[in-house]
Protein backbone atom coordinates (compact mmCIF):
# COMPACT_ATOMS: atom_id res chain seq x y z
CA UNK A 1 0.00 0.00 0.00
CA UNK A 2 1.21 3.38 -0.75
CA UNK A 3 3.04 4.96 2.41
CA UNK A 4 0.99 7.98 2.30
CA UNK A 5 -2.17 6.21 2.33
CA UNK A 6 -1.05 4.37 5.27
CA UNK A 7 -0.37 7.52 7.25
CA UNK A 8 -3.90 8.46 6.28
CA UNK A 9 -5.69 5.57 7.51
CA UNK A 10 -3.20 4.92 10.36
CA UNK A 11 -4.26 9.17 12.12
CA UNK A 12 -7.74 8.22 11.17
CA UNK A 13 -7.61 5.36 13.48
CA UNK A 14 -5.76 6.97 16.32
CA UNK A 15 -8.29 10.07 15.97
CA UNK A 16 -11.30 7.50 16.33
CA UNK A 17 -9.16 5.57 19.50
CA UNK A 18 -8.71 9.16 21.32
CA UNK A 19 -12.17 10.53 20.54
CA UNK A 20 -12.94 7.52 22.57
CA UNK A 21 -14.67 5.67 20.15
CA UNK A 22 -13.92 2.19 21.28
CA UNK A 23 -15.21 3.02 24.87
CA UNK A 24 -18.99 1.80 22.59
CA UNK A 25 -17.21 -1.57 23.90
CA UNK A 26 -18.57 -0.57 27.84
CA UNK A 27 -21.56 0.01 26.67
CA UNK A 28 -21.30 -3.32 24.76
CA UNK A 29 -20.12 -5.15 27.51
CA UNK A 30 -22.72 -3.94 29.85
CA UNK A 31 -25.52 -4.78 27.20
CA UNK A 32 -24.06 -8.33 26.75
CA UNK A 33 -23.18 -10.03 30.29
CA UNK A 34 -26.36 -7.95 31.25
CA UNK A 35 -28.78 -10.27 28.85
CA UNK A 36 -26.44 -12.87 29.66
CA UNK A 37 -27.63 -13.12 32.98
CA UNK A 38 -30.75 -12.32 32.34
CA UNK A 39 -31.58 -14.81 29.80
CA UNK A 40 -29.54 -17.63 32.25
CA UNK A 41 -32.73 -17.14 35.09
CA UNK A 42 -36.01 -16.30 32.48
CA UNK A 43 -34.83 -19.16 29.71
CA UNK A 44 -34.90 -22.49 29.23
CA UNK A 45 -32.86 -24.67 26.66
CA UNK A 46 -33.15 -21.11 24.40
CA UNK A 47 -30.54 -19.17 25.97
CA UNK A 48 -27.53 -19.74 23.31
CA UNK A 49 -30.16 -18.80 20.78
CA UNK A 50 -31.02 -15.32 22.77
CA UNK A 51 -27.65 -14.62 23.38
CA UNK A 52 -25.93 -15.17 19.80
CA UNK A 53 -29.04 -13.26 18.40
CA UNK A 54 -28.41 -10.64 20.79
CA UNK A 55 -24.96 -10.29 20.47
CA UNK A 56 -24.41 -10.19 16.97
CA UNK A 57 -27.10 -8.11 16.13
CA UNK A 58 -25.62 -5.72 19.14
CA UNK A 59 -22.28 -6.30 17.33
CA UNK A 60 -23.96 -5.06 13.90
CA UNK A 61 -26.05 -2.02 15.33
CA UNK A 62 -23.19 -0.51 17.42
CA UNK A 63 -21.01 -1.09 14.17
CA UNK A 64 -23.13 0.70 11.97
CA UNK A 65 -23.91 3.81 14.57
CA UNK A 66 -20.27 3.98 14.49
CA UNK A 67 -19.50 3.80 10.81
CA UNK A 68 -22.35 6.24 9.69
CA UNK A 69 -21.60 9.20 12.91
CA UNK A 70 -17.61 8.93 11.89
CA UNK A 71 -17.81 8.28 8.46
CA UNK A 72 -20.47 11.22 7.91
CA UNK A 73 -17.61 13.53 9.45
CA UNK A 74 -14.50 12.49 8.17
CA UNK A 75 -14.31 14.83 5.06
CA UNK A 76 -16.75 17.44 5.85
CA UNK A 77 -15.03 18.01 9.22
CA UNK A 78 -11.69 18.61 7.83
CA UNK A 79 -12.64 20.94 5.41
CA UNK A 80 -14.55 22.56 7.90
CA UNK A 81 -11.85 22.51 10.88
CA UNK A 82 -9.19 22.97 7.32
CA UNK A 83 -7.06 20.68 9.17
CA UNK A 84 -7.33 19.28 5.34
CA UNK A 85 -5.68 22.46 4.27
CA UNK A 86 -2.12 21.49 5.84
CA UNK A 87 -2.44 17.93 3.82
CA UNK A 88 -3.81 18.77 1.03
CA UNK A 89 -0.58 21.39 0.64
CA UNK A 90 1.85 18.11 0.98
CA UNK A 91 2.57 15.67 -1.76
CA UNK A 92 -0.94 14.17 -1.13
CA UNK A 93 -3.15 13.36 -3.96
CA UNK A 94 -7.19 14.46 -3.22
CA UNK A 95 -7.63 10.18 -3.54
CA UNK A 96 -4.74 8.99 -1.66
CA UNK A 97 -6.69 11.11 1.11
CA UNK A 98 -10.19 8.94 0.90
CA UNK A 99 -8.98 6.14 0.36
CA UNK A 100 -7.03 6.68 4.23
CA UNK A 101 -9.83 7.78 5.96
CA UNK A 102 -11.98 4.69 4.37
CA UNK A 103 -8.78 2.74 5.43
CA UNK A 104 -8.60 4.21 8.93
CA UNK A 105 -12.36 4.18 9.75
CA UNK A 106 -12.50 0.39 7.97
CA UNK A 107 -10.17 -0.30 10.32
CA UNK A 108 -11.72 1.30 13.71
CA UNK A 109 -14.62 -1.04 12.94
CA UNK A 110 -12.65 -4.25 12.15
CA UNK A 111 -10.30 -3.49 15.79
CA UNK A 112 -14.08 -2.42 17.56
CA UNK A 113 -15.32 -6.08 15.84
CA UNK A 114 -13.09 -7.92 17.55
CA UNK A 115 -13.35 -6.83 21.03
CA UNK A 116 -17.52 -7.07 20.60
CA UNK A 117 -16.69 -10.97 19.05
CA UNK A 118 -14.78 -11.47 22.32
CA UNK A 119 -17.70 -10.63 24.08
CA UNK A 120 -20.24 -12.51 22.22
CA UNK A 121 -18.32 -15.96 22.86
CA UNK A 122 -17.80 -15.22 26.33
CA UNK A 123 -20.84 -14.68 26.15
CA UNK A 124 -22.09 -17.54 24.81
CA UNK A 125 -19.41 -19.72 26.73
CA UNK A 126 -21.38 -18.20 30.37
CA UNK A 127 -24.64 -19.51 28.98
CA UNK A 128 -23.83 -22.71 27.25
CA UNK A 129 -20.80 -24.08 29.51
CA UNK A 130 -18.76 -25.20 26.38
CA UNK A 131 -18.18 -24.68 22.72
CA UNK A 132 -19.39 -27.16 20.00
CA UNK A 133 -17.85 -26.83 16.54
CA UNK A 134 -21.31 -24.93 14.83
CA UNK A 135 -20.54 -22.43 17.06
CA UNK A 136 -17.76 -21.42 14.68
CA UNK A 137 -20.38 -20.46 12.15
CA UNK A 138 -20.47 -17.15 14.29
CA UNK A 139 -17.44 -16.01 12.55
CA UNK A 140 -19.16 -16.61 9.01
CA UNK A 141 -21.92 -13.60 10.37
CA UNK A 142 -19.35 -11.59 12.03
CA UNK A 143 -17.32 -11.80 8.54
CA UNK A 144 -20.46 -10.41 6.80
CA UNK A 145 -21.42 -7.67 9.65
CA UNK A 146 -17.53 -6.50 8.44
CA UNK A 147 -18.34 -6.57 5.16
CA UNK A 148 -21.93 -4.39 5.85
CA UNK A 149 -19.46 -2.31 7.91
CA UNK A 150 -17.24 -1.43 4.46
CA UNK A 151 -20.19 -0.84 2.61
CA UNK A 152 -21.75 1.60 5.04
CA UNK A 153 -18.56 3.24 5.33
CA UNK A 154 -18.00 4.07 1.77
CA UNK A 155 -21.32 5.68 1.63
CA UNK A 156 -20.99 7.49 4.63
CA UNK A 157 -17.48 9.14 2.76
CA UNK A 158 -19.61 9.63 -0.76
CA UNK A 159 -22.02 11.94 1.07
CA UNK A 160 -19.51 13.49 3.45
CA UNK A 161 -17.43 14.48 0.18
CA UNK A 162 -20.15 16.71 -0.79
CA UNK A 163 -22.78 17.05 1.75
CA UNK A 164 -23.09 18.60 5.55
CA UNK A 165 -22.60 15.79 8.33
CA UNK A 166 -26.48 16.52 9.42
CA UNK A 167 -27.45 15.37 5.47
CA UNK A 168 -24.87 12.98 4.98
CA UNK A 169 -26.28 11.28 8.69
CA UNK A 170 -30.12 11.03 7.46
CA UNK A 171 -29.12 9.80 3.82
CA UNK A 172 -26.66 7.27 4.84
CA UNK A 173 -29.10 6.14 7.64
CA UNK A 174 -31.86 6.01 4.87
CA UNK A 175 -29.86 4.46 2.71
CA UNK A 176 -29.15 1.68 5.41
CA UNK A 177 -32.75 1.12 6.33
CA UNK A 178 -33.63 0.72 2.40
CA UNK A 179 -30.69 -1.58 1.91
CA UNK A 180 -31.98 -3.99 4.66
CA UNK A 181 -35.25 -4.48 3.09
CA UNK A 182 -33.34 -5.08 -0.68
CA UNK A 183 -34.84 -8.54 -0.90
CA UNK A 184 -38.73 -6.92 -0.86
CA UNK A 185 -38.03 -3.88 -2.62
CA UNK A 186 -36.79 -6.35 -5.61
CA UNK A 187 -39.35 -8.57 -4.79
CA UNK A 188 -42.01 -5.51 -5.70
CA UNK A 189 -40.28 -4.44 -8.64
CA UNK A 190 -40.92 -7.89 -9.95
CA UNK A 191 -44.37 -7.76 -9.27
CA UNK A 192 -44.77 -4.45 -11.21
CA UNK A 193 -45.12 -3.37 -14.88
CA UNK A 194 -44.24 -1.46 -17.35
CA UNK A 195 -42.18 2.23 -16.82
CA UNK A 196 -42.43 1.25 -12.65
CA UNK A 197 -40.93 -1.80 -12.77
CA UNK A 198 -37.74 -0.33 -14.30
CA UNK A 199 -37.63 2.56 -11.73
CA UNK A 200 -38.23 -0.04 -9.00
CA UNK A 201 -35.85 -2.74 -10.14
CA UNK A 202 -33.82 0.24 -10.70
CA UNK A 203 -33.91 1.61 -7.42
CA UNK A 204 -34.26 -2.09 -5.51
CA UNK A 205 -30.70 -2.46 -7.96
CA UNK A 206 -29.18 0.54 -6.44
CA UNK A 207 -29.08 0.53 -3.07
CA UNK A 208 -26.98 -1.81 -1.37
CA UNK A 209 -28.55 -5.22 -0.04
CA UNK A 210 -27.97 -5.53 3.21
CA UNK A 211 -30.57 -8.27 3.45
CA UNK A 212 -28.11 -10.67 2.04
CA UNK A 213 -25.79 -10.20 4.83
CA UNK A 214 -28.26 -10.94 7.40
CA UNK A 215 -27.43 -14.68 8.21
CA UNK A 216 -27.65 -14.01 12.32
CA UNK A 217 -31.45 -15.64 12.43
CA UNK A 218 -30.05 -18.82 10.66
CA UNK A 219 -26.69 -19.32 12.39
CA UNK A 220 -28.80 -18.89 15.96
CA UNK A 221 -30.38 -22.06 14.36
CA UNK A 222 -27.15 -23.40 13.98
CA UNK A 223 -28.19 -23.51 9.90
CA UNK A 224 -24.63 -23.56 7.79
CA UNK A 225 -24.01 -20.95 5.21
CA UNK A 226 -23.68 -21.70 1.67
CA UNK A 227 -20.07 -21.28 0.21
CA UNK A 228 -20.97 -19.20 -2.38
CA UNK A 229 -23.10 -16.81 -0.32
CA UNK A 230 -19.64 -16.18 0.76
CA UNK A 231 -18.07 -15.51 -2.19
CA UNK A 232 -21.26 -13.66 -3.68
CA UNK A 233 -21.34 -11.40 -0.56
CA UNK A 234 -17.38 -10.76 -0.65
CA UNK A 235 -17.64 -9.53 -4.04
CA UNK A 236 -20.65 -7.74 -3.65
CA UNK A 237 -19.26 -5.87 -0.54
CA UNK A 238 -16.15 -4.76 -1.96
CA UNK A 239 -17.73 -4.04 -5.58
CA UNK A 240 -19.98 -1.68 -3.62
CA UNK A 241 -17.43 -0.48 -1.51
CA UNK A 242 -15.59 0.53 -4.16
CA UNK A 243 -18.09 2.35 -6.18
CA UNK A 244 -19.23 4.22 -3.51
CA UNK A 245 -15.50 5.59 -2.89
CA UNK A 246 -14.93 5.85 -6.60
CA UNK A 247 -17.93 8.17 -6.53
CA UNK A 248 -16.52 10.19 -3.38
CA UNK A 249 -12.92 10.37 -5.21
CA UNK A 250 -14.52 11.55 -8.06
CA UNK A 251 -16.28 14.58 -5.93
CA UNK A 252 -13.60 15.30 -3.89
CA UNK A 253 -11.17 15.63 -6.77
CA UNK A 254 -13.44 18.62 -8.79
CA UNK A 255 -14.71 20.22 -5.02
CA UNK A 256 -13.02 23.64 -4.14
CA UNK A 257 -12.23 23.66 -0.32
CA UNK A 258 -13.32 27.51 0.86
CA UNK B 1 14.88 32.30 -11.80
CA UNK B 2 11.47 33.30 -10.16
CA UNK B 3 10.54 30.77 -7.57
CA UNK B 4 6.71 31.49 -8.32
CA UNK B 5 4.83 32.45 -11.99
CA UNK B 6 1.24 33.31 -11.80
CA UNK B 7 -0.17 33.49 -14.70
CA UNK B 8 -3.27 35.01 -15.32
CA UNK B 9 -4.52 33.07 -12.22
CA UNK B 10 -8.88 34.09 -11.24
CA UNK B 11 -11.30 32.59 -9.37
CA UNK B 12 -15.07 33.78 -9.87
CA UNK B 13 -17.67 31.59 -7.32
CA UNK B 14 -21.01 31.12 -7.63
CA UNK B 15 -22.88 32.58 -4.68
CA UNK B 16 -26.74 32.36 -3.62
CA UNK B 17 -28.78 29.66 -2.98
CA UNK B 18 -31.45 29.07 -5.66
CA UNK B 19 -30.17 31.90 -8.19
CA UNK B 20 -26.63 31.58 -8.45
CA UNK B 21 -24.32 34.83 -9.31
CA UNK B 22 -21.34 35.26 -9.95
CA UNK B 23 -18.85 36.91 -7.41
CA UNK B 24 -14.93 37.53 -8.58
CA UNK B 25 -12.95 37.02 -5.90
CA UNK B 26 -9.54 37.18 -7.92
CA UNK B 27 -9.34 38.89 -11.04
CA UNK B 28 -6.38 37.67 -13.97
CA UNK B 29 -3.36 38.28 -11.61
CA UNK B 30 0.02 38.18 -13.14
CA UNK B 31 2.44 38.48 -10.77
CA UNK B 32 6.47 36.65 -10.34
CA UNK B 33 8.56 36.44 -7.39
CA UNK B 34 12.02 35.95 -7.89
CA UNK B 35 13.97 32.77 -5.71
CA UNK B 36 16.10 33.92 -2.36
CA UNK B 37 13.50 36.44 -1.52
CA UNK B 38 10.71 37.65 0.85
CA UNK B 39 7.53 38.57 -0.89
CA UNK B 40 4.98 40.48 0.91
CA UNK B 41 1.33 40.20 -0.44
CA UNK B 42 -0.45 42.88 1.36
CA UNK B 43 -4.01 43.39 1.22
CA UNK B 44 -7.12 44.51 3.65
CA UNK B 45 -9.19 41.59 4.81
CA UNK B 46 -11.11 39.81 1.75
CA UNK B 47 -8.93 41.82 -0.51
CA UNK B 48 -7.72 38.19 -2.17
CA UNK B 49 -4.71 37.11 -0.38
CA UNK B 50 -6.34 33.57 0.64
CA UNK B 51 -7.78 32.92 -1.94
CA UNK B 52 -4.57 33.67 -4.34
CA UNK B 53 -2.79 31.33 -1.75
CA UNK B 54 -5.46 28.86 -2.08
CA UNK B 55 -5.38 28.63 -5.98
CA UNK B 56 -1.35 28.62 -5.97
CA UNK B 57 -2.01 25.43 -3.02
CA UNK B 58 -4.52 23.78 -5.06
CA UNK B 59 -6.84 23.74 -2.19
CA UNK B 60 -9.54 25.90 -4.59
CA UNK B 61 -9.52 25.59 -8.72
CA UNK B 62 -9.13 28.39 -10.43
CA UNK B 63 -11.49 29.83 -13.26
CA UNK B 64 -8.84 30.36 -15.86
CA UNK B 65 -5.27 31.09 -15.93
CA UNK B 66 -2.19 29.11 -14.49
CA UNK B 67 0.90 29.46 -12.42
CA UNK B 68 4.52 27.72 -11.92
CA UNK B 69 6.18 27.18 -8.70
CA UNK B 70 9.99 26.36 -8.65
CA UNK B 71 9.65 25.76 -12.67
CA UNK B 72 7.20 23.39 -12.75
CA UNK B 73 3.41 23.64 -13.14
CA UNK B 74 1.68 24.36 -9.93
CA UNK B 75 -0.29 21.56 -10.31
CA UNK B 76 2.67 18.80 -10.11
CA UNK B 77 2.11 16.67 -6.88
CA UNK B 78 6.20 16.74 -6.49
CA UNK B 79 6.08 20.61 -6.42
CA UNK B 80 4.37 20.10 -3.08
CA UNK B 81 7.39 18.25 -1.56
CA UNK B 82 9.32 21.17 -1.66
CA UNK B 83 7.26 24.20 -0.22
CA UNK B 84 5.74 24.28 3.20
CA UNK B 85 1.75 26.60 3.89
CA UNK B 86 0.50 28.24 6.76
CA UNK B 87 -3.16 28.43 6.25
CA UNK B 88 -4.58 31.84 8.10
CA UNK B 89 -5.67 30.80 12.04
CA UNK B 90 -4.70 27.25 11.35
CA UNK B 91 -6.33 24.52 12.71
CA UNK B 92 -4.54 21.27 13.83
CA UNK B 93 -5.59 16.99 14.53
CA UNK B 94 -6.20 18.43 18.23
CA UNK B 95 -6.14 14.72 19.54
CA UNK B 96 -2.37 14.56 18.87
CA UNK B 97 0.55 16.16 20.37
CA UNK B 98 2.67 18.24 18.59
CA UNK B 99 4.98 15.53 18.24
CA UNK B 100 2.80 13.54 16.97
CA UNK B 101 1.40 15.97 14.57
CA UNK B 102 4.95 16.94 13.12
CA UNK B 103 5.78 13.43 13.00
CA UNK B 104 2.27 12.58 10.81
CA UNK B 105 3.31 15.75 8.59
CA UNK B 106 6.93 14.92 8.27
CA UNK B 107 5.97 11.01 6.52
CA UNK B 108 3.37 13.01 4.65
CA UNK B 109 5.82 14.82 3.30
CA UNK B 110 8.28 11.91 2.54
CA UNK B 111 10.68 12.91 4.97
CA UNK B 112 12.91 9.66 5.85
CA UNK B 113 12.15 7.61 8.97
CA UNK B 114 15.41 8.05 10.40
CA UNK B 115 15.74 11.44 9.88
CA UNK B 116 12.08 12.18 11.22
CA UNK B 117 12.21 12.89 15.18
CA UNK B 118 15.34 14.81 14.98
CA UNK B 119 13.64 17.12 12.40
CA UNK B 120 10.67 17.39 14.55
CA UNK B 121 12.84 18.24 17.22
CA UNK B 122 14.60 20.93 16.11
CA UNK B 123 11.80 22.71 14.30
CA UNK B 124 9.86 22.96 17.87
CA UNK B 125 12.94 24.64 18.79
CA UNK B 126 13.40 26.65 16.05
CA UNK B 127 9.71 27.89 16.77
CA UNK B 128 9.92 28.67 21.00
CA UNK B 129 8.20 25.56 21.78
CA UNK B 130 9.66 23.39 24.76
CA UNK B 131 8.10 21.34 26.94
CA UNK B 132 4.97 20.13 25.23
CA UNK B 133 5.91 16.76 25.19
CA UNK B 134 2.40 14.58 25.80
CA UNK B 135 0.37 17.69 25.71
CA UNK B 136 -2.46 17.29 23.50
CA UNK B 137 -3.06 20.33 20.75
CA UNK B 138 -6.67 21.15 22.29
CA UNK B 139 -4.47 22.10 25.04
CA UNK B 140 -2.43 24.70 23.10
CA UNK B 141 -2.83 28.76 23.05
CA UNK B 142 -3.91 30.37 20.08
CA UNK B 143 -0.23 31.43 19.89
CA UNK B 144 1.28 28.29 20.19
CA UNK B 145 -0.90 26.99 17.89
CA UNK B 146 0.24 29.59 15.78
CA UNK B 147 3.64 28.55 16.05
CA UNK B 148 2.78 24.61 15.41
CA UNK B 149 1.74 26.04 12.28
CA UNK B 150 4.77 27.62 11.70
CA UNK B 151 6.59 24.75 12.23
CA UNK B 152 4.68 22.13 10.12
CA UNK B 153 5.05 24.77 7.29
CA UNK B 154 9.19 24.28 7.64
CA UNK B 155 9.84 21.25 9.28
CA UNK B 156 10.21 18.89 5.92
CA UNK B 157 12.93 21.88 4.92
CA UNK B 158 10.78 23.18 1.60
CA UNK B 159 12.81 25.61 -0.65
CA UNK B 160 9.60 28.05 -0.99
CA UNK B 161 7.37 28.59 1.88
CA UNK B 162 3.95 30.25 2.13
CA UNK B 163 2.57 32.03 5.10
CA UNK B 164 -0.85 33.59 5.25
CA UNK B 165 -1.07 36.30 7.96
CA UNK B 166 2.00 34.86 10.08
CA UNK B 167 1.96 36.85 13.35
CA UNK B 168 -1.81 36.59 13.45
CA UNK B 169 -2.72 35.55 17.36
CA UNK B 170 1.05 36.39 18.54
CA UNK B 171 2.02 38.33 21.59
CA UNK B 172 4.50 40.64 20.45
CA UNK B 173 7.75 38.78 21.50
CA UNK B 174 6.28 35.92 19.33
CA UNK B 175 5.66 38.41 16.69
CA UNK B 176 9.63 39.21 16.55
CA UNK B 177 10.53 35.48 16.59
CA UNK B 178 8.47 35.06 13.88
CA UNK B 179 9.74 38.43 12.07
CA UNK B 180 13.60 36.68 12.85
CA UNK B 181 12.50 33.19 11.69
CA UNK B 182 11.12 34.67 8.31
CA UNK B 183 14.91 36.32 7.84
CA UNK B 184 16.60 33.13 9.23
CA UNK B 185 14.82 31.36 5.96
CA UNK B 186 15.50 33.98 4.03
CA UNK B 187 19.71 33.73 4.99
CA UNK B 188 19.17 30.06 4.16
CA UNK B 189 18.31 30.90 0.55
CA UNK B 190 14.42 29.80 1.21
CA UNK B 191 11.77 32.11 -0.69
CA UNK B 192 9.03 33.22 1.74
CA UNK B 193 5.72 34.78 0.36
CA UNK B 194 3.92 35.68 2.97
CA UNK B 195 0.31 37.53 3.06
CA UNK B 196 -0.21 40.46 5.54
CA UNK B 197 -1.92 43.44 6.41
CA UNK B 198 0.61 44.45 9.57
CA UNK B 199 2.38 46.66 7.27
CA UNK B 200 4.99 47.44 10.06
CA UNK B 201 6.26 43.53 9.19
CA UNK B 202 6.23 43.93 5.88
CA UNK B 203 8.13 47.05 6.01
CA UNK B 204 10.74 45.04 7.85
CA UNK B 205 11.00 41.99 6.42
CA UNK B 206 10.21 42.26 2.42
CA UNK B 207 12.56 42.48 0.15
CA UNK B 208 9.28 43.08 -2.51
CA UNK B 209 5.22 43.78 -2.21
CA UNK B 210 2.32 43.32 -3.76
CA UNK B 211 -0.77 45.18 -2.63
CA UNK B 212 -4.23 43.48 -3.91
CA UNK B 213 -7.71 44.81 -2.82
CA UNK B 214 -11.09 43.61 -3.90
CA UNK B 215 -9.15 40.66 -6.04
CA UNK B 216 -7.22 42.88 -8.00
CA UNK B 217 -3.71 43.76 -7.91
CA UNK B 218 -2.98 47.60 -7.02
CA UNK B 219 0.52 47.82 -6.91
CA UNK B 220 4.04 46.15 -6.59
CA UNK B 221 7.78 46.81 -6.09
CA UNK B 222 10.70 46.90 -3.91
CA UNK B 223 10.00 48.35 -0.57
CA UNK B 224 12.82 50.08 -0.82
CA UNK B 225 11.73 52.05 -4.05
CA UNK B 226 8.06 52.39 -2.76
CA UNK B 227 9.54 54.00 0.54
CA UNK B 228 12.68 56.04 -0.94
CA UNK B 229 10.31 58.71 -2.54
CA UNK B 230 12.15 61.55 -0.60
CA UNK B 231 9.67 64.43 -0.46
CA UNK B 232 12.03 67.09 -0.44
CA UNK B 233 11.92 67.72 3.18
CA UNK B 234 13.25 67.07 6.35
CA UNK B 235 12.55 66.17 10.15
CA UNK B 236 14.48 67.88 13.08
CA UNK B 237 13.89 66.50 16.42
CA UNK B 238 15.59 68.26 19.23
CA UNK B 239 15.51 68.42 23.21
CA UNK B 240 13.50 71.46 24.19
CA UNK B 241 10.03 72.74 25.71
CA UNK B 242 9.24 75.60 23.50
CA UNK B 243 9.45 76.18 19.65
CA UNK B 244 12.02 79.27 19.08
CA UNK B 245 10.99 82.14 16.72
CA UNK B 246 13.74 81.61 14.47
CA UNK B 247 12.16 78.23 13.63
CA UNK B 248 8.65 79.38 13.54
CA UNK B 249 9.95 81.92 11.40
CA UNK B 250 11.61 78.82 8.54
CA UNK B 251 7.75 77.58 8.43
CA UNK B 252 8.33 74.17 10.07
CA UNK B 253 5.57 72.23 11.09
CA UNK B 254 6.60 71.95 15.09
CA UNK B 255 5.32 69.05 17.08
CA UNK B 256 5.98 69.59 21.12
CA UNK B 257 6.10 66.17 22.96
CA UNK B 258 7.14 66.45 25.99
CA UNK B 259 11.00 67.51 26.37
CA UNK B 260 11.58 66.85 22.47
CA UNK B 261 10.45 68.99 19.56
CA UNK B 262 9.68 67.39 16.01
CA UNK B 263 9.86 69.71 12.90
CA UNK B 264 9.10 69.38 9.70
CA UNK B 265 10.42 71.49 6.89
CA UNK B 266 11.67 72.05 3.94
CA UNK B 267 15.15 70.29 3.00
CA UNK B 268 16.76 73.61 1.57
CA UNK B 269 16.30 75.28 4.82
CA UNK B 270 18.26 72.16 6.64
CA UNK B 271 21.50 75.01 7.04
CA UNK B 272 19.44 77.65 8.49
CA UNK B 273 17.58 75.33 10.85
CA UNK B 274 20.73 73.84 12.46
CA UNK B 275 22.05 77.19 12.79
CA UNK B 276 19.22 78.60 15.19
CA UNK B 277 18.91 75.68 17.15
CA UNK B 278 22.58 76.66 17.63
CA UNK B 279 21.99 80.09 18.61
CA UNK B 280 19.91 79.13 20.58
CA UNK B 281 21.80 76.83 22.40
CA UNK B 282 19.61 73.32 21.89
CA UNK B 283 20.65 70.32 21.62
CA UNK B 284 20.10 68.48 18.30
CA UNK B 285 18.88 65.03 18.27
CA UNK B 286 18.74 63.74 14.93
CA UNK B 287 18.18 65.17 11.49
CA UNK B 288 16.28 62.51 8.87
CA UNK B 289 14.90 63.10 5.34
CA UNK B 290 11.06 62.22 5.39
CA UNK B 291 10.21 59.50 3.15
CA UNK B 292 6.85 57.47 1.85
CA UNK B 293 5.80 54.89 4.58
CA UNK B 294 4.88 51.71 2.64
CA UNK B 295 1.42 52.47 4.99
CA UNK B 296 1.41 55.44 2.72
CA UNK B 297 1.56 53.88 -0.23
CA UNK B 298 -0.72 51.08 0.61
CA UNK B 299 -2.90 53.89 1.81
CA UNK B 300 -2.77 56.13 -1.42
CA UNK B 301 -2.80 52.88 -3.91
CA UNK B 302 -6.29 51.50 -1.86
CA UNK B 303 -7.55 55.47 -2.33
CA UNK B 304 -6.74 55.34 -6.08
CA UNK B 305 -8.57 52.87 -6.49
CA UNK B 306 -11.53 53.20 -4.45
CA UNK B 307 -11.76 56.38 -6.37
CA UNK B 308 -11.29 54.81 -10.13
CA UNK B 309 -14.48 52.11 -8.41
CA UNK B 310 -16.55 55.36 -7.66
CA UNK B 311 -16.05 57.08 -11.46
CA UNK B 312 -16.59 54.20 -12.83
CA UNK B 313 -19.98 53.77 -11.14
Amino acid sequence: MNARIAHIASNTFREAVRDRVLYNLIAFALLLSGAAILVGQISIDIEKLVVINLGLTAVSLFGIVIAIFIGIGLVSKEIEKRTLYTVLSRPVRRWEFIVGKFLGLAGTLVVNTFFMAIGVFAALLYVSHKFVRTDALILVALYFIVLEFLIICAIALLFSSFSSPLLSAVFAFSLFVIGSFAEDLRGFASMTHGFTRWVATGAAYLVPNFSAFNVIGSIAHEQPVAAQLIVNNTLYAFFYAALALSGAVLIFEHRNLK
Amino acid sequence: MNAIEILGLEKTYLVGFWAKRPKRALHPLHLNVEEGEIFGFLGPNGAGKTTTLKLLMGLVFPTAGSARILGREWTDPEVKAQIGFLPEQPYFYDHLTAHELLNYYAQLSGVPGKERSRRVESTLLQVGLRDIKGVQLRKFSKGMLQRVGIAQAILHDPKLVFLDEPMSGLDPIGRREVRDLIVQLKSEGKTVFFSTHILSDAEALCDRVAIINQGMLRGIGAVADLTSNVQGKIEIIWRGNTVPASMKALGAECHVTGDTIRAVLSETQQDAAIDALRRERLRLISITPVRTSLEAYFVEKLQHAETKAGTMA
